[in-house]
């Protein structure tokens, strides 16, 4: 087991930097995820890890050495792709044994070893078969059982869920928890599935256009995203983020909306005042941190029901206040009471509430 | 209104219009294929018989036209050895140019399929338009560097001549094979702890075994049939292939011993014949091509 520290990690093809200054560091047996949109450069950042890809610029370290010109064979990785990269004309057998045999290990070893491995992914009885034989969550299996067989120190797996159905998806998602817990491997994961990262990881690593946008554990991430494109990424539905601007008014603080106005508490307004680079800010709050009332209340915002998206146990309820939706998630029993087209308030928490610097995108509170 | 036309059509006539057609076409294609079936009938019949009448109606049946398969044959001054160093003399040029043009199409079509490099693209065009000049056009100065390498009169310089024009075209099918596999089974198999090369020989060539076996096939074929470098770069009638003897024997006789003609002609035909009999399934894959599996 080793950990994993990437340093101003740069990967550009031609003019796509695909990777840009990536600085993170896994510690030894940590799972962490990056997640990202798709492009954002996870997959390329995994490559690196691998050795597959030699870096533009910067180092890649396990524990203390520098293996970034190690060629990927020198590295003990395994690694699961997104489309599994089986080797079609070998048997299941053969594709989990060839990195033992690359090894030169004893034949009885590895037959032991390979078995060991599929009896713990309950492919055991699938060995005699070809890949073209199997179905998706099969092959995905295989993958895992060939990753890690060789009992690696660093653990890769990009986007392996991603072929399988919805249900096989959200089973195979507990199963590599269980197995990463188990074997106590470091693990780097790639996925664009939300659902997942916050699920896997130990820490989350939020990418966007090459660029670490912010790293730490999941609460963290959901509760104080470092920025607005974190804010909008992380959830769903997403964050409501509203461009406002901070008016101070006879010793108040105001949101200016321009089509409506939120008063702030006097010691929200100072700290925006003091921390933002301008008045110009965005105003962020989750659609579940916020409630429906259907008459005035304090600290609430009146508007008008757009639509009502109901999701089963909740309700999405889309509300029109001056130019903007804001939408909100209710409980079933309280969302049947309201229609399209009804006048209600919505409420804030203030405590609940995320403020952007607009020029910079970062946090402010 | 689909539903409204079916009902409409007489499902009767429908079927005969359908046999008709189908006789039309067979009836073109049996008729464009009939003089070719006949040569090679008159071909069959001639070998075995002393006359043939009415183009494939064989008279006296013999099998002196196939004497050349255990003696010498002399007519006057002139003698016409036995066809079997002449043969073996076909096979060494058909297998050399397999061994060249297919070990060494198989590293270019891989780079050029797998390796970036400076006007890659523009190489691949190249190949293409090099391909549309008949390559007789340059048979002078292949003549010329192949005496510079002491070459001439050799079947080795008729086989690395012979190579050399088939290769950029070998290369390029070669190199849609190795398209079709994922970059990530070769990454893959990089990551399980194969160097480059090994992860070429263990991963890389099994999948590419069909178009192997294709252009291995193509590469005999050619090396087989081929006339004009033997003609042109061979003196020594110790060195001459079957191709060169055809031509040969209707040179030399002052009579036409038609029945030997049409022997050697077939004896020179069934190599290829059995050999595209035994292979044709690698042969069908080049136009689906690459590999199929996971
Ligand atoms: N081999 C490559 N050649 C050129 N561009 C590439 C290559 N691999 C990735 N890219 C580009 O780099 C960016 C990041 O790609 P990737 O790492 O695959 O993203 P992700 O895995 O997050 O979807 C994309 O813009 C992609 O087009
Ligand atoms: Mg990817």
């Amino acid at each position: 087991m080793v950990s994993v520290r990437l340093v101003d990690l740069c990967k550009y093809f031609g003019s796509v930097k695909a990777v840009d200054g990536l600085n993170l560091e896994i510690k030894d047996g940590e799972f962490v995820v990056l997640l990202g949109p798709s492009g954002c450069g996870k997959t390329t950042t995994l490559f690196c890890i691998a050795g597959i890809y030699k870096p533009t610029k910067g180092r890649i370290y396990f524990d203390e050495i520098d293996v970034t010109d190690w060629p990927p064979k020198d590295r003990n990785i395994g690694m699961v792709f997104q489309s599994y990269a089986l080797y079609p004309h070998m048997t299941v057998f053969d594709n989990i044994a060839f990195p033992l045999k690359l090894k030169k290990l004893p034949k009885q070893e590895i037959a032991r070893r390979v078995r060991e491995v599929a009896k713990m992914l309950q492919i055991d009885h699938l060995l005699d078969r070809y890949p073209a034989q199997l179905s998706g969550g099969q092959q995905q299996r295989v993958a895992l059982a060939r990753a890690l067989v060789k009992q690696p120190d660093v653990f890769l797996l990009d986007e392996p869920l991603s072929n399988l159905d919805a249900k096989l998806r959200i089973l195979m998602r507990a199963e590599l928890k269980r197995l990463q817990k188990e074997l106590k491997i470091t693990t780097v994961y790639v996925t664009h599935d939300q659902a997942e990262a916050m699920t896997l990881a130990d820490r989350i690593a939020v990418m966007n256009e090459g660029k670490l946008q912010q790293y730490g554990p999941p609460d963290e991430i959901y509760n104080r995203p470092a920025n607005v494109f974190v804010a909008g990424f992380i959830g769903a539905p997403p964050m409501n983020l509203l461009d406002c601007s901070l008016v101070e008014r006879d010793g108040r603080y105001v949101l200016d909306f321009t089509s409506f106005e939120i008063e702030l508490p006097r010691e929200l307004g100072e700290v925006v005042r003091s921390r933002a680079s301008s008045s110009e800010v965005v105003f962020g709050v989750r659609p579940e941190d916020l409630k429906i009332s259907k008459g005035p209340a304090t600290s609430a915002i009146k508007g008008v029901v757009y639509v009502t998206e109901p999701l089963g146990r909740e309700v999405i309820v889309n509300v029109r206040i001056g130019d903007h939706i804001i939408k909100v998630i209710e409980s079933a029993s309280t969302a049947s009471e309201i229609a399209a087209g009804q006048e209600v308030w919505v409420v804030l928490d203030f405590n609940r509430v995320h403020i952007f610097d607009r020029k910079t995108g970062k946090l402010v509170v | 209104m689909y539903r409204g036309r079916r009902s409409v059509v007489n499902p009767y006539s429908y079927r005969i219009k359908r046999a008709l057609m189908k006789a039309v076409i067979y009836g073109v294609m049996t008729a464009a294929t009939i003089p070719l079936i006949m040569m090679y009938l008159w071909l069959f019949m001639q070998s075995i018989s002393d006359r043939v009448l009415v183009g494939f109606i064989p008279t006296n049946f013999s099998i002196r036209g196939w004497r050349f398969l255990w003696q010498e044959i002399k007519f006057g001054e002139v003698t016409i050895p036995m066809i079997w160093p002449i043969a073996l003399n076909s096979l060494i040029i058909a297998g050399g140019v397999t061994v060249f043009e297919v070990s060494i199409a198989l590293l270019a079509g891989y780079a050029l399929s797998r390796i970036e490099f400076p006007l890659r693209d523009k190489m691949l065009l190249l190949i293409i338009a090099l391909h549309a000049f008949p390559g007789i056009t340059l048979l002078i100065a292949t003549f010329y560097l192949l005496h510079l390498m002491g070459l001439i009169n050799t079947l080795f310089g008729v086989i690395i001549a012979k190579a050399a024009f088939e290769i950029p075209m070998a290369a390029w099918l070669i190199k849609g094979f190795f398209d079709a596999i994922p970059w990530d089974v070769e990454a893959s198999a990089l990551v399980d702890g194969c160097s480059r090369l090994q992860a070429w020989r263990k991963v890389i060539l099994p999948l590419v075994k069909p178009g192997i076996a294709a252009v291995s096939i193509f590469a005999f074929l050619a090396g087989w049939n081929e006339f004009i470098f033997a003609y042109t770069f061979l003196f020594d009638p110790n060195l001459f292939p079957l191709s060169v003897h055809v031509l040969n024997l209707i040179g030399e006789f002052r009579y036409v011993d038609y029945s030997l003609l049409a022997a050697t002609a077939l004896f020179y035909c069934i190599p290829p014949l059995v050999f595209f009999v035994l292979t044709q399934k690698y042969l069908m894959q080049v136009q689906v091509g690459g590999v199929k599996g996971a």
